[in-house]
C-alpha cells in the first residue's frame, strides 16, 4: 500500500523509485494536576524547583502511586486512537543522566495500557498505532559554558525538577507513513484528538507534545532500511521538513555506495539539516525490569467501558458531519479548519436558523479568527445574510463586507446594512448591457477570449465591476460572458 | 514430561558480561571483584535454572507476588518540599537549580 503516489509533491524528493518508511513517537504530557507518581503540581513554567517532593527528586524510601487521572485520560486518548485497553505493568528504564534523579525512567514495556489502534488520514490511509503507555517525564537541564549551548564541550549544566515525573503518553505508530506530508496529518489529527478528548494541551512550543521522527528508505518492494531517530521536531513544519531532508540524506549516502548506521540524530531547524546526536543503544542496555513499587494495573471493563461512553464526538466524525450538512468535501481546507477551531457547531446553529449551510461555512470561516474561536454573534444574523447572497440581493463581495460588520458590532441586521450602503445586486438585465458596453469598448479583448484566451476575459470583467461600481455580481458577469461567447 | 529446562537455556554469566553490566551501571570493579561477581551472579541464574526445571504450565505469569492491584492516589496537589530547604542539602546550588558537571550523553 505505497501512499507515495498519492501525494506527488513529494514524489519529486526522492529519486526514481526510492520509497520513504516513517515511524513517529509522540511525547503528550497529560493534562492533570499532579504528577503520575506523587502529589506535586504538573504545572508549566513555573519557578525552577518549587514542583518537587521525595519522590520527584528520587530520594530513599520514597514510593511511586499512580494517579488516577492520568491513567483516565491514558484511556481517554487510547480509546480515541482505536486501541485495545488491557491489563498493564510498569517497568525501570535504567540509565544515568542529571535531569533523571532517580537514575531510572518509570516506563511501560512489553505490557502497555494501549494497544493496536489506528488512525486515519486523508485520502483513507491507515496509519497503524502500536502502542500508547504511559511513563514519566524527565526534569529538564540547561547547558551552561562552551561554545554552543549545547551539551557537548559546555561546562555545567543547572537541572529543574518541576517537569520529572509529569505524566506523559507515548503514541507509537506503526512504520506505515510514507511522506513528509502524511507524517504532518499525522501529528496534526493527533493533536486535534487529544486536544478532543481533554487529555493534553498538545503545545508543541512549550514541549507538551514532542515528536521523534524514525525514517528509513528503502527501494520499492524491498524490505525496510536501517532507520535514523530525529529528535528536537518542535513543530509540525520541522516534521515534514525534518523528514525530507534525511531520507534524502540516507538516499544519497545509499547510492554513493555507503551504509545508513542506526543512530539517534538532532534536527537543527535554523540550519535545516539533521546531524549525529548518539550511536543507538541497544535497548537491553536500559536493563528494563518491572518495577517493583508499583502493582499490577488493570482498570476493568467496566471503567473502560464508562471512559468510551464519555468520549466526545472526535474530529474525524465532526468533519464528516460538516460535510454532510455543507456539501463541502471532507477533506477540504474549511471543513478541517472549522472544525480544528471548535466553530462546527456554530455553523450548525445558522442552518438552524434558516441559514444557507455551504455560505454559513464560508462565512464563519473568513470572518472568525482563530484568536475568536467563539462567534458571539446571533447565529441569526449570519443566516439572514446567506439568504440575502443566495437570493442574489447582494453580492459575494458586498456580502463579505456585511459580514465584516455584523461581526465588529457582535450582530446586526444584514437587511438594513445592505440598505444603508446602498448595497444591491444589479438585476440580470442591468449587468447585461455592461457586458455588451464593455465588448464594444474592447473589441481586441473581446477577440482573444473568443479564441481561446481565457486570460483576456479579465480585462473585460474588470471594466464591468469598476461601470457596476461593485455591484455586479462577478459570477453572474462571468456566466454572461461564457454565454455570449457560445 | 520434563517441562521447558531444554527449551530455555539459561544464559551463561561470564566475566565480560559483568563488565558490561558493571560499566552500565557506573562501578568500577577490580578484577578481583570481577571474578567473585561472576561467581555470585552464576549461582543466583543457577538458581533460577532450578525454578525452570519445574511445569509451571498451570500457573499464570505474575507481575508481583502482592495480591493486591489498582493502587490509586487521587489527583489532587499536596504541597511537596520546600525549595530552600532542599538546595541547602545540595553540593552546588545555582539559581534555584542543581548544578551538576557536565554530561557527555544525553537522553529524553
Amino acid at each position: 500500500m505505497s501512499n507515495a503516489s498519492s501525494a506527488p509533491s513529494h514524489a519529486t524528493v526522492l529519486p526514481n523509485g526510492w520509497e520513504m518508511v516513517i515511524g513517529l513517537e509522540v511525547h503528550v504530557e497529560l493534562d492533570t494536576k499532579t504528577k503520575l507518581f506523587s502529589a506535586s503540581p504538573n504545572h508549566f513554567g513555573d519557578e525552577p524547583n518549587t514542583n518537587i517532593d521525595p519522590v520527584t527528586l528520587g530520594l530513599p524510601g520514597a514510593l511511586p502511586v499512580i494517579n488516577r487521572r492520568a491513567v483516565e485520560l491514558a484511556i481517554r486518548l487510547g480509546l480515541a486512537l482505536n486501541c485495545t485497553v488491557q491489563a498493564s505493568t510498569f517497568h525501570r528504564k535504567n540509565y544515568f543522566y542529571q535531569d533523571l534523579a532517580k537514575a531510572y525512567q518509570i516506563t511501560q514495556y512489553d505490557q502497555p495500557i494501549n494497544i493496536d489502534g489506528f488512525m486515519m488520514l486523508p485520502g483513507d490511509v491507515r496509519i497503524g498505532i502500536e502502542r500508547a503507555h504511559l511513563e514519566e517525564d524527565t526534569g529538564k537541564s540547561t547547558h551552561f559554558g562552551g561554545t554552543s549551548g549545547r551539551i557537548h564541550g559546555s561546562d555545567y549544566s543547572l537541572v529543574d525538577f518541576n517537569r520529572a515525573g509529569v505524566p506523559l503518553v507515548e503514541i507509537v505508530s506503526r512504520p506505515d507513513i510514507r511522506n513528509a506530508d502524511q507524517a504532518r496529518q499525522y501529528v496534526s489529527e493527533l493533536r486535534s484528538i487529544l486536544l478532543a478528548v481533554g487529555a493534553s494541551d498538545a503545545k508543541m512550543e512549550e514541549g507538551s507534545m514532542r515528536c521523534d521522527v524514525n525514517v528509513s528508505v528503502r527501494k520499492a518492494g524491498e524490505p525496510f532500511g536501517t532507520r535514523c531517530e530525529i529528535k528536537n521536531v518542535n513543530s509540525i513544519r520541522a516534521v515534514g521538513k525534518a523528514i525530507d531532508y534525511e531520507a534524502r540524506r540516507q538516499v544519497d549516502v545509499l547510492e554513493s555506495g555507503g551504509t545508513i548506521r542506526q543512530e539517534t540524530r538532532h534536527w537543527d531547524d535554523a540550519e535545516g539539516r539533521t546531524h549525529t546526536l548518539r550511536v543507538k543503544e541497544d535497548a537491553d542496555d536500559y536493563r528494563y525490569f518491572l518495577e517493583p513499587d508499583l502493582v499490577l494495573l488493570d482498570p476493568g471493563t467496566e471503567w473502560v467501558e464508562s471512559i468510551r461512553a464519555s468520549l466526545p464526538m472526535l474530529p474525524a466524525a465532526r468533519r464528516a458531519r460538516l460535510s454532510q450538512l455543507t456539501g463541502a468535501d471532507k477533506e477540504s481546507e474549511a471543513v478541517y479548519v472549522i472544525v480544528e477551531r471548535g466553530q462546527d457547531d456554530f455553523v450548525q446553529l445558522v442552518a438552524d436558523a434558516g441559514g444557507e449551510p455551504a455560505r454559513a461555512l464560508v462565512y464563519v470561516q473568513q470572518a472568525f479568527s482563530e484568536a475568536g474561536a467563539n462567534p458571539v454573534v446571533p447565529a441569526k444574523d449570519l443566516a439572514a445574510l446567506t439568504l440575502l447572497e443566495r437570493d442574489a440581493k447582494v453580492t459575494a463581495t458586498q456580502a463579505k463586507t456585511i459580514l465584516a460588520e455584523i461581526v465588529a458590532n457582535g450582530g446586526g441586521d444584514a437587511v438594513a446594512i445592505a440598505a444603508a450602503k446602498g448595497f444591491e445586486a444589479l438585476d440580470t438585465s442591468a449587468v447585461e448591457a455592461m457586458v455588451d458596453a464593455a465588448i464594444a469598448a474592447q473589441p481586441d479583448a473581446w477577440a482573444k477570449y473568443c479564441a481561446g484566451e481565457e486570460k483576456a476575459m479579465g480585462a473585460l470583467v474588470g471594466a464591468i465591476m469598476k461601470s457596476s461600481q461593485g455591484k455586479a455580481d462577478g459570477k453572474v458577469v462571468t456566466a454572461l460572458l461564457q454565454k455570449k461567447r457560445g | 514430561m520434563s517441562p521447558s529446562s531444554d527449551a530455555k537455556t539459561t544464559p551463561k554469566i561470564t566475566a565480560q558480561v559483568v563488565a558490561k553490566v558493571a560499566h552500565l551501571a557506573r562501578l568500577d570493579l577490580t578484577e578481583a571483584e570481577l571474578a567473585l561477581m561472576t561467581t555470585q551472579l552464576t549461582g543466583m541464574l543457577d538458581h533460577f535454572g532450578d525454578i525452570d526445571k519445574l511445569d509451571l504450565s498451570a500457573v499464570a505469569p505474575m507481575a508481583q507476588p502482592f495480591p493486591i492491584k489498582n493502587v490509586y492516589r487521587e489527583d489532587v496537589v499536596v504541597p511537596g518540599l520546600d525549595r530552600q530547604e532542599v538546595l541547602d542539602n545540595a553540593p552546588a546550588p545555582q539559581d534555584g537549580r542543581f548544578r551538576v558537571p557536565p554530561s557527555n550523553g544525553s537522553e529524553s
